[in-house]
């Protein structure tokens, strides 16, 4: 039994299922990240472990104790707003101290609590303002000492960077993981922005259409994504997903690739199993920095497949160049180095890390290698 | 205990039961004392009623009468007559006081609490006023002619087929001011950009209002015309204190008519069948709008 | 409303803002002249009047219509002045705005923080109460006043004032409680606070603005009413009652200076609220109208 179980929920609101049968254990400790696309139904989960919205079957338990009719303010969590929900009357301490007021709290024990938490934060210059007189930044420290205050059993995150420049969401992102760290508390979050799930759970959970896609480690979910959706929701630019004929050439399996210019492509593949699939149809999944220069490409990988094709358009992104071509019918991103010599209309050699490469049934669009 | 926390606690029960409790107390009195009371009206316009309320129902036979009445026929013809003329010239006066005082006029901030403020006054207060200064013994028409226009006329007060215009011009001086509000920010909700960019196209300053935004102006005009003709339906006070229904019945509305059919004429059942009537116009202009309104909002 | 500070990209030639300008002033003139004529004729003597011209200013100042209109002249047979009739205004329309603002504030809250299924509907058919002619509850209502005893007193018109302004007043909470984020309610929640807490530690200290608007219009709404108080005033007749009253009465001379004076005297109020206030008077008609 895990710190907050997560058993079998769903959530209808009349005859429409917004949930789908969500199972998760979340151990004391962790950092579990929920991400998906709006209406993919990771907010309403986080409002049900919230008590901000009903459980329409099956249970949640904090520490144990099914907690689905309990009103939020007995469950022992603190949440975290989008907005971050600072009471716009009253002062930074006040309002960090709001709940605790609530609670039967002595004052004594407060202000203590408070202080501490002000220390942490680095937010004591600004208990006696107002949140109309602080900064986007400063407000979400103030509504994260808000809940930690609060000292509760589970935090609740509700996208709490999504209304911060992108130069402080990167810092407001850091801190966080730097609090997880030190403070060791168990955390629910909840975010569209993949980048913050990867950087910062411990276990992601993928969701979409009200059904949870894939939960694990951020590796898992990367390296192995469960399906399609997974692998093209994580990681950006996204997964290449193109469609492949599984043949074999002196006994091994290969992706037979179609090609405009007639010349198919073959690419071997790592995974023995896909033998299994000879002659059928697939669809096979590369990240972009599976797909470089031959210079740039991975020295520990075991299976560098090169692959001619024509460049189409180049993206000079900085750190890296992308490069735009079309494989399979598909428009397909690769990722060179900078300093890559490419250029718009040239073919060009790529080196192609096979052990990287994912295969989804083209049915069921779920992974079967590896 | 683990199986006691599935239904709600007892707070979060209890939670979900005071608001109800808070709101049930207004929504009583509009179930009784609007929804009811129409009821009760509505039943009541199909009763024998005359002096006081009676239950026995005759069917039709009060609007029948109603619409045989040539009092009634005049309270409509009155009432279209003034509608459409209160209507129309507060619509037009306030649009154009607002797109002249969205020139950057200097003295804005003087000129608009100057138009506004009628529409804090009583229509007892404005019909008062109104009733004098119309007056041809006392009021303008004394006072041209003091001033040497000895042929100035301006009686129709006095005049049955002229007095309902008295009307329209105390209610256009009452409520224009607002109208002028509502345009105004309706105006000033524009966004400046599209004026720019119509003058990039080359629109003259008539051809932009004409043709961008005027029709931009489209949901101020919508509201404006809604809260002016509830507001002309229910005139009641103003009729009151500026003519007092006359001379004769020249300015009779059914407001009026009601009133004074159910308490003075001891003719209950037709008071309460025009005052249907009256509540199904108002009901056929507002519904529609709130509805769209509501809508809107989810 | 929007200040006057906007870059309107529309410029005009110069004939045209003469133009622009000089219909702005005569309109202004239109709106001010009958309170200018209200104004210099409570300041004449009744000879100045009915002799002389209404729009010249007194040769005899005066102050002597006030005096009659306040305190001494006739009001139906009565000369007791419109004072008392004042003070029942006042007496009517303070407890009626208070009930009414309180109610709405706790109805605009639950029907944007606390909604169930329906509360959609039940705000609608509130918000229809705001435009019914009340010709259409004049019977019943008269019946049901004298039923309860409440007939022709203060109580009678506090109750009927209370019951049509409650459609405004929820209106205005509930759209401005609706741009209110539902967050801090969930938050609060969360802290542990309750329906109550929730409503007079977040929501109330915010909510000083529509209140204004709430109230203003409410007010002037209810002292200038006539239909309810000519209907239902009985004995306790409100201001505007009382000042048609002494403008009609078909007795004796008309005594317009004391007549201008009483209608200076039933605008007073209101025309001194929308002095202190007026830039949330418009905001509350706005509010009452555009949207809804």
């Amino acid at each position: 039994m895990g710190f907050l179980d997560i058993r079998n929920v769903t959530k209808s609101y009349g005859s429409v299922k917004v949930l789908h049968q969500v199972d998760i254990e979340v151990e004391e400790g962790e950092f579990l990240v929920l991400v998906g696309p709006s209406g993919c139904g990771k907010s309403t989960l986080l409002n049900m472990i919230a008590g901000l919205e009903g459980i329409t079957s099956g249970d949640i338990a904090i520490k144990g104790r099914v907690v689905n009719g309990v009103h939020p303010s007995k469950r022992n969590i603190a949440m975290v707003f989008q907005s971050y929900a600072l009471y716009p009357n009253m002062t930074v301490g006040q309002n960090m101290t709001f709940g605790l007021e609530m609670h039967g709290v002595p004052k004594a024990e407060r202000e203590k609590a408070l202080a501490d938490v002000a220390r942490l934060l680095q937010i004591e210059n600004l208990l006696d303002r107002k949140p109309g007189q602080l900064s986007g930044g400063q407000r979400q420290r103030v509504a994260m000492g808000r809940a930690l205050v609060r000292d509760p059993d589970v935090f609740l995150f509700d996208e709490p960077l999504s209304n911060l420049d992108a130069k402080l969401r990167v810092d407001m992102r850091t801190e966080i993981k730097k609090l997880h760290e030190k403070l060791k508390t168990t955390i629910v979050y909840v975010t569209h922005d993949q980048i913050e799930a990867m950087t910062l759970s411990t276990r992601i959970a993928v969701m979409y259409r009200g059904y949870v896609q894939q939960l694990g480690t951020p590796r898992e979910i990367y390296d192995a994504p469960a399906n399609v959706y997974v692998a093209t929701f994580m990681g950006s630019p996204a997964m290449n997903v193109l469609p492949a004929r599984v043949t074999m050439r002196d006994g091994v399996p290969h992706a037979e690739i179609a090609v405009r210019d007639g010349a198919n492509r073959f690419l071997k593949f790592s995974q023995a199993n896909m033998a299994a699939w000879e002659g059928r149809e697939i669809l096979l999944g590369i990240r972009p920095e599976a797909i470089t220069d031959p210079d740039g490409a991975d020295r520990n990988s075991r299976n560098i497949v090169a692959l001619t094709n024509r460049i189409g358009v180049t993206e000079p992104a900085g750190a890296d160049t992308y490069v735009t071509m079309e494989l399979g019918g598909k428009d397909i991103v690769a990722r060179m180095r900078a300093d890559a010599n490419v250029a718009p209309g040239a073919d060009f050699e790529f080196a192609v890390n096979m052990d990287k490469a994912v295969a989804f049934d083209p049915e069921t669009e779920d992974r079967i290698a590896p | 205990m683990a199986q006691a926390a599935r239904e709600p606690d007892f707070r979060t029960r209890l939670q979900e039961w005071i608001p109800k409790l808070v709101l049930s107390p207004s929504v009583a009195a509009m179930v009784v004392f609007v929804y009811g009371f129409i009821a009760f009206t509505v039943y009541l316009s199909f009763s024998d009623s005359r002096m006081l309320p009676s239950y026995d129902l005759v069917g039709f036979g009060n609007y029948a009468k109603l619409w045989g009445l040539s009092a009634w026929w005049t309270a409509i013809v009155n009432l279209g007559i003034f509608a459409s003329l209160y209507i129309v010239t507060c619509t037009a006066i306030g649009l154009v006081l607002a797109i002249f005082l969205d020139q950057k006029i200097r003295g804005e901030g003087m000129l608009r609490p100057i138009y506004l403020y009628p529409m804090a006054l009583s229509f007892i207060v404005t019909g008062t006023a109104w009733k004098w200064i119309m007056d041809p013994g006392i009021g303008i028409e004394n006072s041209m002619h003091l001033w040497g226009w000895t042929s100035f006329e301006f009686d129709w007060i006095k005049d049955r087929n002229m007095a309902i215009y008295t009307v329209v011009i105390a209610a256009v001086w009452q409520t224009s001011g607002f109208v002028m509000a509502m345009f105004l920010a309706g105006l000033r909700g524009i966004d400046n950009e599209i004026l720019k960019a119509a003058q990039i196209d080359g629109a003259s300053s008539w051809s932009l209002y004409r043709r961008i935004v005027i029709p931009l102006l489209r949901p101020a005009f919508l509201s404006a015309f809604v809260i002016l003709a509830h507001l002309a339906v229910k005139s009641y006070d103003l009729i009151v204190a500026l003519t007092g229904g006359g001379p004769g019945r020249a300015t009779e509305l059914p407001a009026t008519f009601m009133y004074s059919y159910t308490f003075t004429r001891n003719s209950m059942g037709i008071g309460a069948a025009s005052a249907v009537i009256m509540l199904m116009t108002i009901a056929a202009i507002m519904t529609p709008y709130l509805y769209a309104e509501l809508k809107e909002k989810t | 409303m929007a200040p006057a500070q906007q870059d309107t990209a529309v410029h005009t030639g110069r004939i045209a803002r003469t133009f622009i300008y000089v219909v702005l002033l005569v309109f202004a003139l239109f709106y001010l002249l009958p309170f200018f004529v209200m104004l210099v004729n409570s300041l004449k003597p009744l000879s100045e009047i009915t002799d002389g011209n209404m729009m010249a200013l007194p040769r005899a100042w005066t102050l002597e219509p006030w005096r009659q209109a306040w305190s001494s002249a006739q009001i139906g047979v009565q000369p007791t002045g419109l004072k008392p009739y004042f003070v029942n205004s006042l007496l009517m329309v303070v407890p009626a705005v208070a009930i009414t603002t309180v109610l709405g504030a706790l109805n605009g809250y639950v029907l944007t923080k606390w909604t169930f299924p329906g509360h959609r509907i039940i705000f609608g058919l509130l918000l229809f109460t705001c435009f019914i002619p009340f010709q259409i509850v004049l019977i019943p209502m008269a019946t049901v006043l004298g039923k309860l005893g409440l007939a022709g007193s203060i109580p009678g018109l506090i109750l009927v004032h209370c019951v049509y302004g409650i459609g405004f007043s929820t209106l205005y909470y509930r759209n401005y409680y609706a741009a209110f984020p539902t967050e801090l309610v969930r938050a609060a929640m969360i802290d542990g606070a309750g329906f109550f807490r929730i409503f007079f530690r977040i929501m109330l200290p915010v909510s000083g603005p529509i209140t204004v608007v709430s109230v203003i219009w409410l007010f002037t709404n209810i002292w200038n009413d006539f239909l309810f108080g000519a209907s239902f005033g009985g004995q306790s007749q409100p201001m505007t009652v009382a000042l048609n009253n002494l403008v009609q009465s078909s007795t004796g001379v008309k005594e317009y200076n004391v007549h201008f004076a009483g209608a200076i005297l039933a605008a007073l109020p209101t025309l001194v609220v929308y002095i202190v206030a007026g830039r949330y008077f418009v905001r509350g008609l706005m509010a009452g109208s555009v949207k809804g």
